[in-house]
């Protein structure tokens, strides 16, 4: 796999006694608000921590307080960070989902449950144990303001007891979280070491999981996507970010809220900060004030998922017709409408690519993993500001708020790429070159990307006035019929030459396969283990990961090489398929859709079924 | 208007910044004739001028209507962005920061702030971004050719749509209710106040709102309708005589008696002069200038003049600790963050 380190240990033969060891799913079940999530990544940090692969999932109602919230800590000493649709330990700290929650656990599993749940349990081949959450926050005299904080600190203490999670890595993981302040450090520890003796005192262990201690997260790292995006951009020069809240995008900007006093202190002016963030009154002005910082010459972005990004349409056909730079993250969530918020989905991929009326393109990315996360951050200003375009990368829920190993963040390889830009200087050698001519639309190298002039530029001859009614080459209010034409055929060529400079697509290739699957984003976990699970039963694929649109030739390639390509992705219609089938029309044939959106990533096991069950049927 | 003296003088005499007045000339203006629009780019062109700011240090924005179609009717040396219906203070706000020493100046239309544009209007003046905000207010939608503007007055009938039942929306309440540091109401049948109430609004360092009654003579032009020339004529009453004094010059206007006149400094050590009329006006009593838009509302009389002023409240730009360079000419060095830093950013991920 790209993003876990790649795991050695390939034994798949069954445990020896029984024993199943960095192999299974933990589903936790506790009230939103309640604190759970410090509990679950102090676990999943823990784990971590130990050199297990391991990833987390929330999956978590549309509310702050209240409802139930699920979270998934899957263990995988393959290194497989998708979703596994089963529950091998369930945790369950809420009444109101707890008859429910029994009937996922696999037979053999365990249910770890608080003992004020007096309900009925109905399964009998399950390991069941009660906590006796009260009591312990009694002895450890918790006061009762922190009590719901704090209780969720039970099942760590007995989990780490029962799974073998060494109490040296919860420790550290306990640190990490309340960064090292000892005053909240210690009431959690206090009740984990305490649940952690009672488990010891109480429970007879008689399920067969276990957590053993490997070194397959040397030089990893963990982090979610939208912090790797936010700092990516913070790597790649940002100077503006508009944005507006809203979910599963807030945390991109807000990581950025905290991370641009640190990282971008001016090295000449002291004191100074060369990153402008506002906080806009909706997405209209936050793209708005993002193109408006593009075209005065700043790295500019905005942060936004679905309702906010149907908001932008006006303004970004403005920007693609007036060749302003600007990038839009777009982490995209179930719609249409409202949708379900907290969920996740590839649902906007058709709408970012056609957004805006008349003839529009834009460049989109497709981030596959955090490490990806973090590049494309500074990746997707040097392509807006060298192509003079909007560039709308397509992260979503699971990637951007779900917490990942990766590997680290590379600094980045290349230097700045800030496009045909003219100072005054530059603007008379281009004058000098041109015999007098430059005009802000006018294609002077033929690779339909003109040259432009920034705001503050004190040449008399650098003005020009932006417009989104029509213009020619110099920017003059046009209507005649082959100004437009010539205009809109130029950008068309602009657009071709974005393929210079898109990421490529990543093949991974298994021997004799005459089997393709395409995919965009984070869907790649699943697949890959899915590709896995086929290789099994003797069925080869070869995986192409599409990182950018313009569709680079490779891809064409790709399809013509196989009989068969499934396009998997998480949405109803087959959005991919259907740009795939647009700009491959000759190959359309052979796409097949697996598409599904239920709010949850796509599972390994039902991509696997979707596949097998096509081939079966040919 | 100039006499021809003063004409002929512009053209061949220099600013202090080596322009002639035809160097903040633009294009021939493709509204109509007598289009209140045209005689306030003729303005905005005789206070660039006037006021030696060099072309290049403007930034002209606009949103869509014929209002905002005139920034191509003057000051073509200076960059300018023709955006969308309403949604210019977005642009402008995104764009101004790009360059710090620039003067943003940003032409609407009523329906165009009033309307569509009501909410980014409000909060751009709620931000208070150091920049000159005009509304070409003529009650009416010129270039989607003569709807009504949310600045009708109640009871105009026009052509299509018959009788306006609804209140008219107050430019100049709604500027002041969102905490503007400088309201002015202005009348494009009055080029001197226009001219004097830009360059004030030029020199202060915050939003500076004109609202400036420009009348439509295609669609608008009642006689009996304060946004006519005629009507406008007739229903003016201005707070004051304007007269706006740079900060080099010796106040060498004439000795006004005490309590004659008020002045008021400009953040750039410029003033302006109010000269009282009728009636004394304190143009810093935010609760005063409320009160003056609602007495002329209802006597049906278009105030003019410098409503309100705050010249000292921090801009926008104060409230960021920016660089003295201007961010779009920062370079790499200044933007990405050391190599060294990647180690440790990595650490703090574990
Ligand atoms: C989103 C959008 N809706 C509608 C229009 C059509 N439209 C163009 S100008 C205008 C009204 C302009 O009125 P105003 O701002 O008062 O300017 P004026 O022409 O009167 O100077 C309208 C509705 C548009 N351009 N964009
Ligand atoms: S229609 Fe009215 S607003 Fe438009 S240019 Fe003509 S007079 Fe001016
Ligand atoms: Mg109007």
């Amino acid at each position: 796999m790209e993003l876990a380190n790649p795991v050695q240990i390939k034994d798949t033969s069954p445990p020896k006694n029984g024993a199943v060891i960095n192999d299974f799913c933990i589903t936790f079940s506790t009230i939103n608000g309640s604190g759970s999530a410090t509990a679950n990544t102090t676990l999943l940090r823990a784990i971590f921590k130990m050199g297990v692969p391991v990833s987390g999932k929330n999956i978590l109602p549309s509310n702050i307080q209240g409802l139930p919230t699920w979270y998934t800590l899957r263990v995988s000493k393959d290194g497989y960070l998708g979703r596994l649709e089963k529950d091998d330990i369930v945790v369950s700290m809420n009444p109101i989902t707890f008859s429910k929650e029994q009937e996922y656990i696999v037979p053999g599993g365990v249910l770890l449950y608080s003992d004020e749940i007096k309900l009925h349990i109905r399964r009998e081949d399950i390991h069941v144990y009660p906590m006796p959450v009260n009591n312990i926050l009694n002895t450890v005299g918790i006061p009762a303001k922190l009590r719901d904080y704090t209780a969720n600190m039970v099942y760590v203490g007995i989990l780490a007891e029962l799974l073998g999670i060494k109490m040296k890595n919860v420790v550290q993981a306990l640190e990490f979280h309340f960064k090292g302040k000892e005053s909240a450090i210690k009431p959690n520890l206090d009740v984990i070491n305490l649940a952690a003796k009672w488990a010891q005192d109480n429970l007879k262990k008689s399920d067969p999981y276990f957590i053993r201690s490997m070194d397959a997260n040397v030089n990893c790292i963990i982090s979610d996507g939208n912090t790797a995006a936010g700092l990516g951009a913070i790597y790649g020069g940002v100077q503006f970010v508009g944005w507006y809240p809203i979910t599963p995008a807030t945390s991109l900007a807000e990581t950025m809220h905290e991370y641009v006093p640190i990282l971008r202190k001016d090295q000449k002016e002291e004191g100074k900060e060369t990153c402008v963030m506002i906080q806009a009154e909706d997405e209209i002005a936050a793209i708005g004030m993002a193109i408006g910082a593009g075209w005065g010459g700043l790295r500019a972005m905005t942060a936004t998922s679905g309702p906010g990004l149907s908001l932008m349409a006006e303004y970004l056909g403005l920007a693609y017709y007036t060749e302003t730079p600007v990038v839009v993250w777009d982490v995209q969530r179930v719609g249409p409408s409202t949708g379900l918020p907290t969920r996740t989905a590839q649902g906007d991929i058709t709408f970012a690519n056609f957004i805006g009326h008349g003839d529009t393109q834009y460049i989109l990315l497709f981030p596959g993993s955090v490490k990806e996360c973090f590049e494309f951050g500074w990746r997707a200003f040097d392509l807006a500001e060298r192509m003079q375009t909007p560039v709308i990368v397509l992260s979503d829920l699971d990637l951007g708020m779900n917490q990942w190993i990766s590997e680290p963040f590379e600094y980045p390889d290349q230097p700045m790429d800030r496009g045909k830009v003219l100072w005054e200087d530059d603007l008379e050698k281009i004058l000098e070159k041109t015999g007098e001519k430059w005009g802000r639309y006018l294609d002077i190298d033929g690779d339909g990307i003109p040259y432009r002039t920034l705001p503050g530029n004190q040449n008399p001859r650098s003005a020009y006035f932006s417009r989104g009614t029509g213009h020619d080459e110099y920017g003059a209010y046009r209507e005649d019929p082959e100004v437009w034409e010539r205009t809109l055929s130029r950008l068309k060529l602009k657009f071709e030459t974005a393929k210079k400079f898109t990421p490529k697509p990543i093949l991974r290739e298994m021997a004799r396969a005459k089997i393709g699957i395409l995919s965009v984003g984070s869907t790649d976990f699943s697949i890959q283990e899915a590709r896995d699970q086929l290789a099994e039963q003797g069925i080869a694929t070869n995986h192409m990961r599409i990182r950018a649109i313009p569709f680079d030739d490779e891809i064409r390639k790709f399809i013509e090489a196989h009989d068969i390509v499934f396009v998997v992705e998480i949405n109803r219609d087959g959005q991919l398929k259907q740009l795939l089938t647009i700009q491959f029309p000759e190959q359309a044939t052979k796409l097949k859709m697996v598409a599904r959106i239920d709010g949850l990533p796509l599972s390994a096991n039902w991509i696997e079924e979707q596949i097998s069950a096509k081939e079966a049927s040919k | 208007m100039m006499n021809t003296d003063a004409v002929v003088h512009s053209l061949v005499h220099t600013n202090t910044v080596e322009c002639v007045r035809n160097d903040y000339k633009g294009l021939p203006s493709t509204l109509c004739q007598g289009c209140g629009h045209n005689s306030i780019a003729s303005q905005i062109i005789t206070a660039c001028y006037e006021l030696n700011i060099s072309p290049e240090k403007i930034v002209k924005f606009s949103g869509i209507g014929c209002s905002s179609k005139s920034p191509t009717y003057f000051l073509s040396r200076s960059f300018g962005f023709n955006g969308l219906h309403g949604r210019m203070p977005s642009l402008a706000l995104g764009a101004l920061f790009a360059d710090h020493t620039l003067h943003g100046l940003g032409i609407s239309g009523d329906g165009d702030t009033a309307s569509i544009g009501m909410g980014q209007f409000k909060h751009l003046v709620r931000r208070n971004i150091p920049m000159v905000y005009i509304v070409e207010n003529n009650g009416v939608y010129g270039l989607t050719k003569g709807q009504f503007a949310p600045t009708a007055e109640k009871g105009l009938r026009l052509k299509r749509q018959g009788v306006n039942a609804f209140q008219p929306v107050d430019i100049c309440m709604e500027a002041l209710a969102s905490n503007a540091t400088f309201v002015a109401r202005s009348f494009a049948g009055d080029p001197k106040q226009v001219k004097e109430l830009l360059k004030a609004a030029l020199s202060h360092n915050g939003i500076a709102v004109l609202d400036i009654i420009s009348p439509c003579v295609t669609f608008h032009n009642h006689e009996n309708s304060m946004h006519s020339y005629m009507g406008g004529k007739a229903l003016e009453a201005p707070l004051h005589e304007v007269t706006y004094v740079p900060s080099r010059e010796e106040i060498v206007i004439d000795c006004f008696e005490e309590g004659e006149t008020r002045d008021v400094i400009l953040h750039d050590g410029s003033m302006v002069r109010l000269k009282k009329l009728e009636k004394d006006y304190d143009p810093t009593d935010r609760h005063r200038a409320f009160q003056m838009l609602d007495e002329s509302e209802k006597k049906k009389l278009l105030i003019t003049g410098l409503l309100y002023i705050e010249p000292y409240r921090p801009s926008l730009f104060d409230l960021y600790v920016l660089p003295e360079t201007p961010l779009n000419r920062l370079t790499e060095e200044r933007l990405r963050p050391p190599k060294e830093s990647i180690g440790r950013l990595n650490q703090m991920m574990l």
